[in-house]
């Protein structure tokens, strides 16, 4: 461990941080997604810092699973903003406040 | 402080620094750019952190498909960018205070009351023929075998999804039909003609023209 591990959960707490700014101030979908992204990759580095700091590797396949559902998770997203872009010719949150489609 | 704190620290501070220049920037494009960025930083840190496999599964996972999937995206669909500013200024303060209220949260919970480093013994390092991808290797395809055939099931779910959203029945497209290509028999394609044998037809090229 080459940080201190106080030093990492506060980078992971600021990149987290950032991320849910993102999601909650940004009104495109797309940022909105990115900001998500960037939460699970704070996520991730703390599970990597952890994995470091126990010298148990359990962390780094956990980081393996949070890598395959986030991939999953973005296509489906992004395969859901085309199709809500389609219908609506926006890609602006405030136009899917309704439940009727 | 020694030169591993100093990469360290100095790739913390890209990763911050891009990540702020994500949520502030206007286009989407240079957005998705600047994530890309902080993936790149965030692998050079998880390098630091003796997580070397993973480190180039972020870089070919993330900047190599994530971020082309985003900038796909991005690109095709044809966004106004003036409308969708016009509410940053005003929720910045809602989303700072929902932000501060979530990580105090979470800093009370996981704090070092619950969660202290004194609470455990540190291990020592690992011996210098330790092989990173080997034993991840091991420990996947034995203790978590179970969860990583789940993923593998998600992510086939996640491509059958995908695929059915974004497609799109256009009226002008031909498609095959498979029920009409079944249904064919054969006197609906061949017809079988008789022709006379043994009685040779003079040919006149000239007149066939």
């Amino acid at each position: 461990m080459i940080v201190p591990f106080h030093h990492l959960l506060v980078l992971a707490t600021l990149l987290f941080l950032l991320g849910l700014m993102a999601v909650l101030v940004r009104r495109n979908l797309i940022m909105i997604l990115i900001g998500v992204e960037i939460m699970l990759n704070a996520a991730g580095l703390v599970l990597v810092g952890a994995s470091a700091l126990w010298q148990q590797i359990d962390g780094q396949v956990l980081v393996i699973f949070l890598m395959a559902l986030t991939s999953a998770e973005v296509s489906i997203s992004l395969a859901m903003v085309v199709y809500l872009n389609r219908r609506k010719k926006t890609v602006d949150v405030r136009a899917f406040d309704e439940l009727r489609g | 402080m020694s030169f591993e704190q100093f990469i360290f620290y100095l790739f913390a501070a890209a990763m911050l620094g891009s990540a702020m220049m994500v949520i502030t920037v206007r286009n989407t494009v240079h957005a998705a750019l600047f994530l890309a960025l902080t993936f790149f930083s965030a692998a050079a840190l998880w390098l630091l952190l003796e997580a070397e496999f993973l480190a180039i599964t972020l870089v070919l996972v993330y900047v190599g498909a994530v971020m082309v999937l985003f900038l796909f995206v991005v690109m095709m669909l044809d966004v106004n960018l003036a409308q969708l500013r016009e509410g940053f200024v005003r929720l910045l303060p809602v989303g700072i205070v929902v932000a501060l209220l979530a990580i105090g949260m979470m800093a009370y919970v996981v704090g070092p009351g619950n969660f202290g480093l004194g609470k455990f013994a540190e291990p020592t390092g690992h011996p210098a023929d330790y092989s990173n991808t080997k034993e991840l290797g091991r420990v996947l395809y034995t203790v978590y075998v179970y969860p990583f055939e789940i993923a593998a099931v998600i992510l086939l779910v996640a491509i059958i999804a995908a695929i059915s959203l974004a497609l799109r029945k256009r009226p002008l497209t031909k498609h095959q039909n498979p029920d009409s290509q079944i249904a064919v028999r054969k006197k609906d394609r061949l017809r079988i003609v008789k022709l006379e044998a043994g009685t040779r037809q003079p040919i006149n090229l000239e007149d066939k023209r």
